[in-house]
């Protein structure tokens, strides 16, 4: 699902590289944690997946494609298939929440049918239904996030990549974010999530990967981990609905 | 594609004086372009009209002429059969298409006709005014054959090709309409750049929109498309108003006003004035496209 081999990035003007021989498997309906202090190159290794960059040596092979090897003109097509979510959430602030979901589905063209019918779909899934004609601004921080993760998911990607999702959120309010990011993990959808949280780690029992000065130093299948026991991507997500409250 | 004209419709109205001012931009610039295009053709019109006619002109030597050419005064009949007999030769009749003398008589009646008011037209005798040999060529390209041949012939006081008065007038005109490209071009020119800063700062205030659209995996074209269109609709509103300024002039100014006063020139019509205006239009989207296209580049970098 994801494969980075041997990867060493360089950044200009910096003597040490970001990322340092890195190798990592990632298997379907993986949920993995990437920890470590700021500047162990977690980011780095979220943006060479998301394809925002490339290695300077190695290899990123995600969803059988080598992100070393396509297409200026197939990343965009290739980005469809994953949902992104970051600490700042990234709303439109002159768009209600329904258009902020509806307008990732507008730009990379799908049917105003079918957006009508995904959008408040997604929002019932993350608990926003009733709050479809808010602005960003007029919600909590964690509702802000939940619209980020609605709109990650809504054209249903097969890997789930966020950056810091609770960054910015208090505890309790994390703990409904982790709860609904696990619920897309349980749907299929494989999360990548890189994290300074040692308490969400630690209570999730999930795949650590710590990172530090650009060095794997820790990847670690913790005891109460368990990979998704179908091991086939369920791409809708009915399954789990009205259980994000 | 309702999406699109959507944003292109908002983003304008969120630009307007800055698309207010490409659009004045090109309409400056192109009725430039426009006016040196109808010169052009003016001056493409009139040199088919007058180079068909132009003709080169064998004067004979009269008793005025200066006798550094004429020694022996007045061309005498001899003198005068020999060109005639040099024009019908055969190493001339070849690119003579055919040529008539015009005598002292039929000068000074010509000559009374132009100068008809004028004073020096009752001081000018016959005698004063050259016989000549009006020579049609059959490729006007040809008058130095005539000249190199007839030039120093006893009783020849000059050849002279009408195409050397016409040429004048036309490089005059040229060199205007060469001016007018010139600033056209420079006007070209800073519209493009503002173009390209219009465009620019339309993206800047987008900016996190488009950073959005290439993370759910816009494709560049759908990105690039509002921008392109925006700059595209504001050159062309400019264009079609320098194409309207354009026909105006042919209009009103020429057929109105020129016509009146240079009855027989053969001056561009609406029909030519008409013909610029896609040639306008074509051009404004051409250069909006490139400049926005070029301007929007950098934000599309992955």
């Amino acid at each position: 699902m994801i494969s980075v081999s041997n990867v060493t990035k360089h950044y200009k003007g910096s003597p040490r590289p970001a990322l340092n021989n890195v190798s990592i498997e990632i298997d379907k309906g993986d949920f993995v944690f990437l920890v470590g202090e700021s500047g162990s190159g977690k980011s780095s290794l979220m943006r060479l997946m998301l394809r925002e960059d490339v290695p300077s040596t190695g290899s990123v092979h995600v969803l059988g494609e080598n992100l070393g090897a396509i297409s200026g003109r197939r990343i965009p097509f290739f980005r469809r298939k994953l949902g992104v979510v970051f600490q700042d959430f990234r709303l439109l602030p002159n768009k209600t929440v329904a258009q902020n979901v509806a307008f990732s589905l507008e730009v990379i063209g799908k049917s105003q049918g079918f957006i009508q019918e995904a959008v408040p779909d997604v929002l019932r899934l993350v608990g926003l239904e009733e709050k479809a004609d808010r602005l960003p601004g007029q919600l909590s921080g964690g509702e802000q996030q939940r619209v980020a993760l609605a709109r990650a998911i809504v054209n249903k990607p097969a890997i789930l990549l966020a950056d810091e999702p609770t960054g910015n959120l208090d505890p309790a309010t994390s703990e409904g974010i982790m709860a609904l990011i696990e619920r897309i993990n349980l749907a299929g959808t494989t999360v990548v999530m890189a994290t300074h949280d040692r308490g969400i780690v630690d209570r999730l029992q999930k795949r650590v990967i710590e990172l530090r000065n650009g060095e794997i130093i820790r990847d670690q299948r913790s005891a109460g981990y368990q990979k998704n026991p179908t091991g086939k991507i369920d791409t809708n997500f009915a399954g789990l609905e009205g259980g994000a409250n | 594609m309702r999406i699109i004209f959507r944003e292109v419709a908002q983003s304008l109205r969120r630009n307007a004086s800055m698309v207010v001012s490409v659009v004045l931009v090109t309409f400056i610039s192109l009725t430039f372009v426009g006016a040196a295009a109808l010169l052009q053709m003016q001056i493409g019109q009139m040199k088919t009209y007058w180079y068909d006619r132009a003709q080169v002109a064998v004067y004979m030597c009269t008793e005025v002429s200066p006798e550094t050419v004429c020694p022996q005064g007045e061309a005498s009949a001899d003198q005068k059969a020999a060109v005639d007999a040099k024009l019908k030769s055969p190493t001339l009749s070849a690119y003579v298409e055919k040529f008539y003398f015009e005598d002292h008589a039929a000068a000074y009646a010509k000559f009374q006709e132009q100068f008809k008011g004028n004073a020096v037209a009752d001081y000018v005798k016959p005698a004063q005014l050259n016989e000549t040999y009006w020579v049609k060529l059959k490729d006007a390209n040809q008058s130095r054959i005539i000249s190199e041949s007839l030039n120093g012939t006893a009783g020849v006081e000059e050849v002279r090709d009408q195409r050397s008065y016409l040429d004048q007038i036309f490089s005059i005109l040229n060199a205007a309409s060469l001016a007018a490209i010139a600033v056209a071009g420079l006007m070209l020119f800073s519209a493009a750049l503002l173009i390209s800063t219009t465009i620019r700062l339309s993206a800047f205030s987008r900016r996190r929109e488009l950073g959005i659209m290439r993370l759910v995996g816009a494709s560049n074209f759908y990105i690039q498309l509002p921008f392109i269109l925006e700059g595209i609709v504001a050159a062309t509103i400019g264009s079609l108003l320098a194409g309207g300024a354009v026909v105006a002039i042919v209009q009103f100014f020429v057929q109105g006003y020129l016509a009146q006063r240079m009855p027989f020139t053969n001056l561009v019509s609406l029909g030519d004035g008409l013909l610029v205006v896609p040639m306008l239009v074509g051009a404004a989207i051409v250069l909006a496209a490139a400049a926005s296209g070029l301007a929007i580049r950098r934000y599309l970098r992955i």
